[in-house]
């Protein structure tokens, strides 16, 4: 094209020639505005987009149909109820149904069997595993972890491995997880009190340094040589009956092994003498009243099998 | 005589508020008084100082300014500190030690959300509504102000319960109820302010000038009027003592659920949506310079989403134990709100049709576009998550969270950034605005900040919503509640960035709006056209 008034000097670059139309012009040659103004804002007259209108009537028309087929408009005694007759409470009660009628031959075996036979039945362990590990995800993993590996140093077990408080037979793990630690819920519970030594004045501040050096010297951790010789004597005394001369533990007590570097509430001096000083006293629920027999079964051999059942 | 009678009540006010902080229960309650007094007691001195003066009369052929003036500010003010919040909290997410122990619980995650909600929600939010509700009822209806200084009442008035409610959370006041979190002092407060926004307004529209009332101003009055309702229905409770901050709500049980969400979504509905269409049905149009697309469109769609918008608040509690038919109508009120919703959309792209070629030059422009595409966006996903299929996968997950701010960010953000843009040279009468590359830089960011924020929500949204309901095939759970946690972390953290490049962004917008004030050349002021005889 060439510039038609030719007013481009010849040595610049020519200008687009491609001709936009104006849509201005073009709108307002076909549709009117309404007339009014406000404040210079004009309206056109512009009819609703069809597919706007059309959508919104089947938006309506299938609500329509909706409110047929399922529970939807209240009157005084009860709503409408469907065609369809849906609940939700009956959609969430056949899904559990349909499980549970699946599950049932498994959980009734588990329920039945010996404890201890259960890791002999292939099928049956398996599937107490999987029980287990999912009721463990929903009930035990807040504290002890989402793969059992417990909260280190702030009293959450450690149940990966072969160190227990109150044994790792699944007899013992059992027991645990029905009646709980320390709980006035059931009076299986297991239960032991270890005094506050310092708290309640039975050793002084510098007996129960001796003490902790003496502690520290059974995992042979970092000590004092003195002092944990002048705290062995208190400890034979004070500690020994339950934690054992050489700090090997009793599961029949719940009274923790001291001869190995895994700590419940941490194995720094400070956190020793703390333990020492006041006490510790770390509680469980027990499960018996929240969960199937079955269940509790399942948990249990799911935590025997993640590594330090005995 | 007027005056006397002022400074009689504030005394009254000063002197009840001073033995009611003496014998305050709470922290939170002690400290309410004190705001009261303060505020009290700064007015009765602006009052003392101006007795016997002359009043000035007030040109009725001049807009009413002054409280417009303000909002802006107060909404630039606001806007920095709500986003801040929501970066300060997106991170705790992501780094709970960042709930400091030594804040002692004041500044823990708990406390800081229903701050960050609120001050987006009502002091961004609200005061952008009410600085352009007084600057477009003015402008479309050829009329000043009703109500002389009642509009400046307004104004500070709501700064105050901001205050109130913004103290009230952090000394742990709370009613525990989403977006409606004041207690019922602050609660009472609001309602009196409110009553005098709604008469301030109405009484502008009322004295008009002009035969027909504005769209906007229809949207503008469903949002105040509604809002008066929703809120006074929501708040009915019993205070535990006239002294204490702590109140009993009246509603208990699936009831007080149901009203809980017939109001928050309808906060959604008629302060997040219907008072920001009003505000787009007038910025749009002025700042494209094209007349509205479709008068028709704009009523049908008005009267349609007023009518429907009310019904929809059950799809917030699919089930629970809120009956199925009442689910079941939220459900499908929710669908048919779709097409309303998206005519609101449709008005103010269309309106663009003829200019288009600004959205290459006007950043403006450009910003005002992106919020009503991400309000059509927000507005097809909602109805979408309202299905109850859908629903049982995103619901408590952070999908919804991701939704909320695509609307909250991409429509309310961006509107009010445009308003703003288009009022702060007018309102102070500049040529223009400071710097359009930093418009350009602001629009970037806060748009690229919100894609990373939604994208960041859906993924992790519907990550955890399938690892809540997996299970194997016997039916048991396979994913504790905290192994969903620890996998949204990396989502977590990109939610970080995008938030706190939307921060970013407003702080240049403050920088900026703050130098048009003061550096842009003046404004001519208009002048007849010079006549040919001069020459």
């Amino acid at each position: 094209m060439v510039d038609p008034e030719n007013k481009t000097p010849d040595n610049k670059v020519k200008p687009p020639t491609r001709q936009y139309p104006d849509p201005k012009q073009k709108i307002e040659q076909e549709v009117k505005t309404t007339g009014h103004s406000w404040d210079g804002i004009e309206e056109y007259d512009n009819p609703m987009p069809r597919w706007w209108v059309w959508i919104f009537i089947i938006t309506i028309v299938w609500s329509v149909g909706y409110w047929i087929a399922y529970p939807a408009w209240p009157g005084i005694q009860s709503a409408t109820s469907g065609l369809l007759g849906y609940s939700s409470r009956g959609e969430v009660a056949d899904e559990i149904a349909e499980f549970e009628a699946r599950n049932e031959p498994f959980f009734i075996a588990l329920a039945e069997a010996d404890l201890d036979e259960i890791r002999e039945d292939d099928e049956l362990h398996r599937f107490a595993v999987n029980a287990g590990s999912s009721v463990f995800s929903a009930q035990c993993s807040q504290c002890h972890g989402a793969g059992g590996g417990g909260v280190q140093a702030s009293g959450f077990p450690n149940l990966l491995n072969d160190d227990w408080l109150w044994g790792g037979t699944m007899e013992d793990i059992h027991q645990t997880i029905r009646y709980g630690i320390r709980n006035e819920d059931y009076p299986d519970a297991r239960w032991s009190e270890m005094p506050a030594f310092g708290q309640d004045g039975l050793l002084d501040d510098d007996e129960i340094d001796q003490v902790v050096n003496f502690v520290l010297s059974l995992s042979d951790s970092d000590h004092d040589a003195d002092l944990a010789a002048a705290g062995a004597e208190h400890y034979e005394m004070n500690c020994a009956s339950c934690h054992g001369d050489g700090g090997e533990g009793d599961y029949f007590i719940g009274a923790p092994a001291l001869n190995n570097q895994i700590w419940l509430y941490g194995g720094s001096p400070e956190a020793i003498r703390h333990s020492i000083y006041y006490s510790r006293f770390g509680v469980m629920p027990g499960f018996a009243g929240r969960l199937r027999d079955a269940e509790i079964r399942a948990v249990a051999a799911y935590v025997h099998q993640l590594g330090g059942g005995q | 005589m007027w005056d006397y009678l002022k400074l009689a009540v504030l005394g009254l006010v000063i002197v009840v508020a001073a033995v009611a902080a003496s014998m305050a229960r709470d922290p939170a309650y002690l400290v309410h008084m004190l705001l009261i007094i303060g505020a009290a007691a700064i007015t009765f001195f602006w009052v003392i100082r101006r007795v016997g003066d002359p009043v000035p009369a007030a040109n009725p052929n001049e807009y009413m300014d002054g409280p417009v003036r303000a909002g802006v500010i107060a909404t630039a003010f606001w806007g920095v500190i709500g986003f801040t919040a929501g970066v300060f909290i997106a991170a705790q997410l992501t780094w709970p030690q960042l709930n400091f122990e030594w804040a002692q619980g004041y500044l823990s995650f708990g406390r800081l959300r229903p701050l960050h909600t609120s001050a987006v929600i009502f002091a961004f939010g609200g005061n952008a509504l009410i600085a352009t509700a007084f600057h477009v009822v003015q402008r479309t209806s050829a009329a000043r102000l009703w109500g002389g200084g009642l509009a400046w009442f307004v104004f500070w008035g709501y700064q105050l319960f901001i205050l109130m409610a913004a103290t009230g959370y952090v000394l742990g006041s709370t009613q525990g109820n989403e977006y409606a979190e004041p207690e019922w002092l602050a609660d009472l407060w609001l309602t009196i302010v409110w009553v005098a926004f709604l008469i301030v307004f109405m009484g502008t529209v009322i004295k008009r000038r002009e035969p027909h009332i504005y769209v906007a101003n229809w949207f503008y009055m469903a949002f105040i009027v509604t809002v008066a309702m929703l809120h006074l229905v929501n708040n009915v409770s019993i205070p535990v003592s006239a002294f204490g901050s702590k109140s009993v709500p009246v509603w208990s049980g699936v009831q007080s659920a149901m009203i809980q969400w017939w109001y928050g979504h309808n906060a959604v509905g008629f302060f997040l949506t219907a008072g920001f269409l009003g505000m787009m049905y007038y910025y749009i149009p002025k700042q494209a310079e094209r007349p509205v697309y479709s008068y028709k469109l704009s009523i049908m769609h008005f009267w349609a989403l007023i009518f429907l918008y009310i019904w929809a608040g059950p799809h917030h509690l699919h089930y629970t134990a809120l009956p199925d038919w009442a689910q079941t109508l939220g459900m499908t009120f929710s669908i048919m709100l779709w097409m309303p919703s998206w005519g609101g959309m449709i008005n103010g792209l269309m309106t663009l049709s003829g200019a288009w070629d600004k959205l290459r030059t006007d950043p403006i422009i450009r910003m005002m576009v992106v919020a009503v595409g991400f309000y059509g966006m927000a507005t097809f996903e909602g109805p979408m998550m309202s299905i109850k299929t859908v629903n049982a996968l995103s619901h408590y997950t952070d999908w919804t969270v991701g939704h909320v701010h695509s609307g909250a960010l991409g429509w309310n953000g961006m509107i009010t950034f445009g308003a703003l843009y288009y009022l702060v040279p007018k309102l102070w009468q500049r040529e223009g605005l400071y710097s359009l590359r930093l418009v350009s830089w602001h629009f970037w960011l806060a748009t690229i900040g919100i894609v990373l924020y939604a994208a960041s929500m859906w993924v992790t949204g519907i990550m955890e919503g399938l690892m809540w309901r997996e299970v194997d095939a016997q039916g048991f759970l396979v994913n504790s509640f905290a192994d969903t946690v620890a996998a949204k972390f990396p989502m977590y953290v990109v939610r970080t960035l995008g938030g706190g490049m939307f921060l970013l962004g407003a702080i240049i917008m403050c920088y900026k709006l703050w130098k048009t004030v003061t550096d842009s050349p003046a404004r001519e002021p208009a002048r007849a056209p010079a006549t040919v005889a001069a020459e």
